[in-house]
């Protein structure tokens, strides 16, 4: 543990870019105009899966005010984020695969006449048979021209097949005393965020293209780009503006962001693209929908001797992050408990529906569910109280699992016993009036992921430090604020080891012309990243500055301390220089004063085909306890409150840290209770693309939500944090569904949870059934014969 | 396509704008891309996230269902209208101390809201902060740091009204 006492490290703070966020000043994407600027606007298919017979622009190209209108053709080359799922046009040429895949774009002197030139292409489909279940895009395709992608997935419409042994799960079972198996399924939903996806793009008449847009991963932006406009990555600049929300929604390169280059390109005026509502429910890349499957087998002594788990994914219409979907469906239900043996199966499909991705939690939140939920009810089989159940079988400190991850610290265990000593769990649960109800879940999440997205040896985020005679700092990173407050993570990181205030550090972020690469705002990467990298570039800087003090005042750099604006002797405060003169003396001595840091994550340990998903740097650890009050009459379920253990590591900011859990429990709670992504079985068309109807919590949905911090430095951390953007998350659903068991006595094993299916349930309990809503069986398929892996020796 | 315009006069933020723009052009559009005025954001232009929500005589009204023809000679409030002589209004100083921004795309309306709050109501409580934020949405901070800081504000208010007392 570091005794360290820090000047801003872990206490509460406003966020450096708050106070412009809060007089409107900060200039979002679709806030930016240039003169000349043109208009542009998608045409969207109107059919789930159909062939494209004809396509006539003729009328809206001779629309007065129409610049250009823009097909396929013009942009042949396929992308995707994924090396392995470049599967995506900007705009469809042969086929649609859902309603509202981009079919073409317009560029227009103001949006009313672009949408009017969109509605003047004439698309003639020839429509194609349309999937729209798990089930249905299993079977078998009689066609081959039927399929979703003829010439991308394993046959049929399967995307990907995955089947993984670790250890020998037959003999596993074979001694286990208890086996117990559930089935489960998450609905979808969406990330929803505040701000809909927006672009600028200019070119200029020297061949250099600019694009400002609202995304998550300006570098990957920018090599997609690249690819799909076939301009070298050096004669462009991406810049992404601060993010009016992302949650995963502004992760992938899109169409809008090609096509409004493209027709910079071709018009020379600046192009902006700003999504409708609506069309933000098309980009999707929302929450798979899920259904999994969960065996388990337990030794007398309560502890697990095996564990199965099946995950079916619902893709959409492409493969974006889909191939890491799959794997984190089952890559992580070992870092949170000791399972000596472990097999994981998992498909991915492809659907004619927007195409899914990565939400918040990216693939865990499912299994998350699943597991806590399942455990649960083995506790009950085992006569056990689920926090006992939980505390047998948690994972150790600096372990590997039986799937090759490197476990580092673990504050799992103080996690769950704060909760459960904060909430009261052990004393309400099973004991509180009818109706009422505790419910608890674990979870774990990565501190950033230990691969890139495209195989490179490259550092995964790099920062840049200058600082001058003025006693001006800057910091240059290509890390993205998306309001998870990474800009106040680098100012505070930097401050902090400079001896000045986060709001004196100025900040020049994801800029690809001026900031040095960070690889994007997901994977709950940027702190442990992007914040190693800058604590190492200030570490240099600081013994840059030191160097000249320290030899003025005839004293070690080690004896020197930077803080509150001066440099002074440790042992005597009074002997010191100021931060200004400090700058000055280093200056006159080197000459410009700049230095960098970078972080390249520590090399996975597992080295079986789908190794790279899953290892971490560290991981953060959650526990939850809600408290329900469901209602019998209407199957209401009200959360009354939320209780959640966050293993942080260290806190860089503990007002934001705070921040991010409540939201956390907020997104955790729609997805609980309201939200989903429900499509007309017919036609393909989304029921509710729109914010009044798809359901999300209110200010007066909100329950009280209790955050305890549990502090337990990680020694690859910077400062030693750890992550809290989705780690969190992960365990409010689960907590739910367990808290309407004990209230109600029902078991809901599908999301969301809504007042219909509780009254389903009570409806079948009453029969003296077992009162449960939730999947009955799975769907024919034969997974793969499972890649046997051999574990760690020292796994559990 | 030739629209049909309007002459038009606003008086935004005490400030009075003479304009010519289509006539069918909401308050919102007029606001950011005919003034420049971008504080005031929009979620969904349909008139259900409350992202695009201003002061019209101190009511919250939602920009993007607004014509400005309807709200000339009136008194319309934006975020950029808030602060008095660039210093922030103690809503704004709340919600950037207690972190009730994060990506702070609804900050704009949500402190416009708080703000016709607390003008008709002074101290409310956590249920009417609820109540009147009911239709900003916010997809953040779980609201939670959000009523924290009208909490804060108010108290802040209060004393500074009490001072002047």
């Amino acid at each position: 543990m570091s005794t360290r006492e820090f000047s801003f490290v872990g206490k509460p703070g406003p966020k450096v870019d708050g106070l412009a966020k809060c007089m409107g000043l900060t200039k979002y994407a679709d806030d930016l105009s240039l003169p000349r600027m043109a208009y542009g606007k998608l045409l969207r298919s109107s059919e789930a899966h159909a062939r494209i017979v004809a396509l006539d622009t003729s009328a809206a190209e001779a629309l007065p005010g129409v610049y250009a209108v823009l097909t396929g053709e013009a942009l042949p080359t396929q992308f995707g984020i994924m090396p392995v799922s470049q599967d995506e046009l900007t705009l469809a040429t042969h086929k649609v695969r859902y309603v509202g895949d981009p079919v073409a774009a317009v560029a227009a002197i103001d949006e009313e006449t672009a949408e009017a030139a969109c509605e003047l292409i004439k698309v003639e489909y020839q429509p194609l048979p349309s999937v729209f279940s798990i089930a249905k895009a299993l079977a078998p395709v009689q066609h081959a021209q039927d399929r979703i992608h003829e010439d991308f997935g394993q046959g049929g419409n399967i995307h990907k097949v995955v089947a993984l042994e670790f250890g020998d799960t037959v003999a596993g079972f074979r001694q286990a005393d208890h086996i117990a198996e559930d089935l489960f399924f998450y609905e979808g939903n969406t990330h929803l965020p505040m701000e809909q996806h927006s672009v600028l793009a200019q070119y200029e008449a020297n061949g250099k293209l600019t694009v400002w847009s609202a995304t998550q991963t300006p570098h990957y932006l920018h090599r997609a780009l690249g690819v799909v406009l076939d301009i070298p990555m050096s004669r462009m600049r991406v810049i992404a503006p601060p993010v009016g929300g992302g949650f995963g929604g502004k992760d992938d390169p899109f169409s809008h962001e090609l096509a409004a280059a493209k027709l910079a390109m071709i018009t020379g005026r600046p192009v902006k693209i700003t999504l409708t509502r609506e069309e933000v429910f098309y980009a999707h890349r929302g929450r798979h929908p899920t259904l999994m499957w969960i065996k388990t087998g337990w030794k007398r002594d309560g502890t697990i001797a095996a564990m199965h788990c099946k995950s079916y994914l619902d893709g959409g219409a492409h493969g974006s992050y889909g191939p890491a979907s799959i794997y984190y469906t089952g890559a992580l239900q070992t870092s949170t408990y000791q399972v000596p043996a472990y097999k994981f199966e998992g498909v991915r499909v492809f659907t004619n529906k927007p195409p899914c991705g990565p939400k918040r939690g990216h693939g865990t939140p499912q299994a998350r569910y699943a597991v806590e939920i399942h455990l649960d009810k083995v506790a009950r089989q085992l006569g056990l109280n689920p926090a006992e159940l939980r505390r047998r079988n948690l994972i150790e400190p600096h372990s590997v699992t039986v799937n090759w991850l490197e476990i580092t610290t673990c504050g799992l265990r103080e996690c769950l016993e704060k909760v459960s000593k904060s909430s009261g769990f052990n004393e309400k649960h099973g004991r509180l009036p009818e109706g009422q109800g505790v419910g608890l879940a674990v979870g774990a999440y990565i501190c950033g992921a230990g691969l890139p997205i495209y195989w490179n040896a490259l550092p995964h985020s790099e920062v840049q430090l200058k600082v001058d005679r003025s006693g001006t700092v800057t910091a240059y990173s290509g890390a993205i604020d998306i309001g998870q407050g990474s800009d106040t993570v680098l100012a505070t990181i930097v401050a902090e080891v400079l001896g000045l205030r986060p709001g004196e550090i100025h900040l020049v972020t994801a800029d690809t012309d001026l900031t040095p690469i960070d690889l994007g705002s997901y994977a709950s990467r940027v702190t442990m990243m992007m914040g190693n990298a800058a604590l190492q570039a200030a570490r240099r800087m600081r013994d840059k500055l030191l160097a000249p003090v320290s030899r003025q005042l005839g004293l070690a750099a080690e004896q020197l301390v930077m803080k509150n604006g001066r440099v002074y002797d440790r042992d005597n405060p009074q002997q010191g220089v100021s931060f200004l003169e400090t700058v000055q003396l280093a200056e006159a001595e080197q000459g410009p004063l700049t230095s960098v840091g970078s972080y390249t994550p520590p090399p996975k340990l597992g080295d079986y085909k789908g190794s790279g998903v899953g290892p971490s740097p560290a991981y953060s650890y959650s526990a939850c306890v809600a408290q329900v009050h469901c209602d019998r009459e209407t199957g209401e379920v009200r959360v009354e409150k939320i209780w959640l253990a966050h293993d942080i590591g260290q806190a860089i900011n503990e007002t934001l840290v705070i921040g991010q859990v409540e939201g956390g429990v907020y997104m955790g709670l729609g997805e609980a209770l309201m939200e989903e992504y429900p499509f007309r079985t017919k036609l393909g068309t989304h029921k509710i693309p729109s914010m009044l109807d798809y359901k999300s919590p209110t200010a007066k949905d909100m329950p009280p939500v209790e955050t305890i911090l549990v502090k337990e430095y990680e020694e690859r951390g910077p400062f030693g944090a750890k992550e809290v953007g989705q780690g969190p998350l992960l365990v409010v659903m689960p907590a739910v569904a367990n808290a309407v068991y004990d209230a109600l006595g029902v078991r809901i094993d599908e999301l969301p949870l809504t007042a219909e299916k509780v009254l389903q349930a009570l409806e079948k309990q009453a029969k003296g059934g077992l009162g449960r809503v939730g999947p009955k069986e799975l769907p024919p398929f034969e997974f793969p014969a499972a890649i046997r892996v051999e574990p760690p020796e020292e796994s559990p | 396509m030739e629209a049909e315009k309007t002459v038009l006069r606003l008086k935004i933020n005490g400030e009075i704008f003479d304009l010519v723009a289509p006539v069918h052009k909401s308050l919102l559009e007029v606001l950011r891309e005919e003034l420049g005025l971008t504080g005031t954001k929009h979620g969904c232009e349909l008139g259900e996230c409350g992202t695009c929500t201003v002061l019209v005589n101190g009511r919250p009204v939602l920009s993007c269902l607004t014509l400005p023809i309807e709200v000339q000679g009136q008194e319309i409030t934006t975020i950029e209208g808030v602060a008095h002589n660039g210093r922030p209004h103690p809503l704004q100083t709340a919600f950037t101390e207690l972190g009730a921004a994060q990506c702070g795309y609804c900050t704009p309306g949500m402190i416009l809201t708080a703000k016709a709050l607390l003008e008709q109501t002074p101290h409310p409580s956590r249920e009417q902060i609820q109540e009147a934020l009911s239709g900003n949405l916010c997809r953040c901070t779980g609201y939670l740091k959000i009523f924290e800081a009208v909490e804060l504000a108010a108290a802040q208010l209060g004393r500074s009204e009490g001072g002047n007392a």
